[in-house]
């Protein structure tokens, strides 16, 4: 699936719960389903900074795609996460660097969350996208 | 007065957030404002500004009467002896930061210890850190026991000669439970030590006399009491605030400035440096007077201890749930406790959109966080124009929000 037909696909899931508590058990379903992410590799450095909950990412860059994986205390944070792993993750650097995640804002994801978590989010896209702009 | 009767002077409560009644449950945060304190806050900034205590116009005397007519309501609210015992300031934590500054100036040297507890508001730990740090002194730490409660019994052990001055909440803002003050002054007193009391949750809920308790400082901010925001309270025994040096210079607060020296102005202006808040610290007085009114009432009281009884009975017995504070004889409707297998702050966004406002988080009392082993806690904090069918919605909605997560 490509980048733009996985992003529709998040879309038209999301356009169908019409209730928030719907979107959060969704959200909720997707956290809990995130593969299991080593305690060890919980360390300072993987600590995305800004959000109020704790959140690690990983990625390693194998054949020129980068792929992330993901962990938080709180489950709805998690269910981003993997919802942005989801879309991102396998993709190459050059890509996840142009695109805008406009997607993000389609879903109203960041408009319904609350202003600490909303600044979650944002710290988690600019971590994704500085990933890829370093092309690691 | 019925607790309707009470709600009705609140206009945000009948506000919805996401198409379903705001249940408010953030108080300890914020109470909401009454229409009478937001009537007097307007009609202030729109009739009567000028500034205070300077010019000799119709305008100023007229918001010098209010300000000071403040200070006098505040007088008899807390039972202090004098109108010079009542500082104004921006909030509680003002309160405090003046009190550790001015106080630690005149008292505090080297080698000297403060003491606060462990389950301390920040604002009542860092000025004192800072004040510490600035005059090597040493910070020490009373704990609490296992239920919450202040472990008032080693509190004369850890007085020395070196003690200056005890730092204690009235009421813990996380633990909900009313500190037996009038014990910790008696201890302290009879070690010649004084005391601060941060009452910014303790004014809320209890009468508080200072001369029967005795205190030597006792602080709180308006905007819990229902008044305007950045309004707050400094009663000191007058003997302090003498002894004490201001803690900012300028505006009113002095009596002559010289480059060769200044002299100040006497208590209360010597601590009101610059522009005093004259819009919002007559706001006091109608916010006092609805306090004491429904702490007055026996139909506001009854309902206010069915919320205790019922939210309560239901947080402590529920094996999902791990409530803190919990000695049920000190206990107001203020609680704070984690959930099993559930982070505090999804709780807390899954409430939000049932329209239900709690805080979720450390709640400023990062060593008491530690203490108890917890990175965060979820807390519903309740006022009295909260009902008892807010309550009961509460609680079965965190029961849905659980079964969501666990």
């Amino acid at each position: 699936m490509t980048l733009e037909e996985k992003k529709q696909q998040i879309i038209e899931e999301f356009s169908l719960y019409d209730e928030w508590l719907d979107k959060y058990e969704y959200l909720i379903e997707l956290g809990k389903a995130l593969e299991p992410f080593p305690e060890e590799k919980k360390t300072e450095e993987r600590l995305i900074k800004g959000c109020q909950s704790r959140v690690w990412l990983d990625h390693e860059l194998k054949d020129g795609r980068l792929f992330f994986s993901a962990d938080s205390d709180a489950i709805i944070t998690k269910g981003i996460i993997s919802l942005l792993i989801s879309v991102y993750s396998g993709r190459t650097p050059q890509e996840i660097a142009a695109d805008d995640f406009g997607f993000v804002a389609e879903i109203g994801l960041k408009e319904n969350l609350s202003p600490t978590r909303a600044n979650g989010l944002v710290s988690m896209i600019n971590t994704i996208k500085s990933v890829a702009e370093n092309g690691r | 007065m019925s607790v309707s009767e009470i709600r009705n002077q609140f206009p945000i409560l009948s506000h919805t957030v996401y198409g379903k009644p705001l249940v408010y449950l953030d108080n300890a945060a914020t109470a909401q404002r009454p229409q009478a304190v937001v009537d007097l806050w307007q009609k202030l900034a729109l009739e009567e500004n000028a500034n205070i205590h300077r010019a000799v116009h119709h305008l100023a005397a007229q918001a010098t009467d209010a300000y000071e007519g403040a200070r006098d309501a505040v007088k008899e609210f807390l039972n202090a002896d004098s109108r010079e015992e009542i500082v104004f300031t921006s909030g509680a934590t003002a309160s405090m930061n003046l009190v550790a500054f001015s106080f630690g100036e005149a008292f505090i040297h080297e080698g000297d210890e403060v003491i606060v507890s462990v389950a301390e508001h920040h604002s009542n730990i860092v000025p004192w850190q800072m004040l510490c740090e600035r005059k090597k002194a040493v910070l020490k730490v009373l704990d609490i026991r296992e239920n919450g409660v202040l472990a008032v019994e080693s509190l004369e052990k850890l007085i020395s000669r070196r003690t200056k001055i005890v730092a204690i909440s009235h009421i813990s803002n996380v633990l909900g439970l009313v500190n037996p003050v009038q014990e910790i002054v008696r201890i302290c007193h009879k070690n010649g030590v004084p005391v601060l009391i941060d009452g910014s949750q303790g004014v809320v809920h209890e009468s508080v006399d200072v001369q029967a308790l005795d205190c030597d400082f006792y602080a709180f901010s308006g905007h819990k009491l229902y008044a305007a925001t950045g309004t707050g309270v400094l009663y000191g025994k007058k003997k302090w605030l003498d002894a004490m040096p201001p803690y900012m210079g300028g505006g009113e607060m002095i009596a002559t400035v010289r480059f060769s020296g200044t002299t100040y102005a006497p208590l209360p202006e010597k601590f009101e440096a610059g522009t005093q808040n004259f819009n919002g610290a007559p706001t006091l007085v109608p916010a006092m007077e609805l306090v004491k009114s429904m702490r007055a009432d026996a139909e506001a009281q009854k309902e206010q201890e069915a919320i205790l009884d019922y939210v309560y009975k239901h947080l402590a017995e529920d094996e999902r749930i791990v409530l803190y504070g919990t000695d049920r004889a000190a206990k107001i409707p203020l609680f704070s406790f984690a959930v099993k297998g559930a982070h505090h702050e999804d709780l807390a966004l899954i409430l939000d959109k049932m329209g239900i406002a709690v805080r979720s988080g450390q709640m400023c009392a990062e060593p008491l966080m530690d203490r108890l082993g917890v990175t965060g806690l979820l807390r519903a904090s309740f006022a009295p124009y909260n009902t008892l069918q807010e309550a009961e919605y509460f609680i079965k909605s965190l029961d849905k929000a659980i079964n969501m997560l666990v």
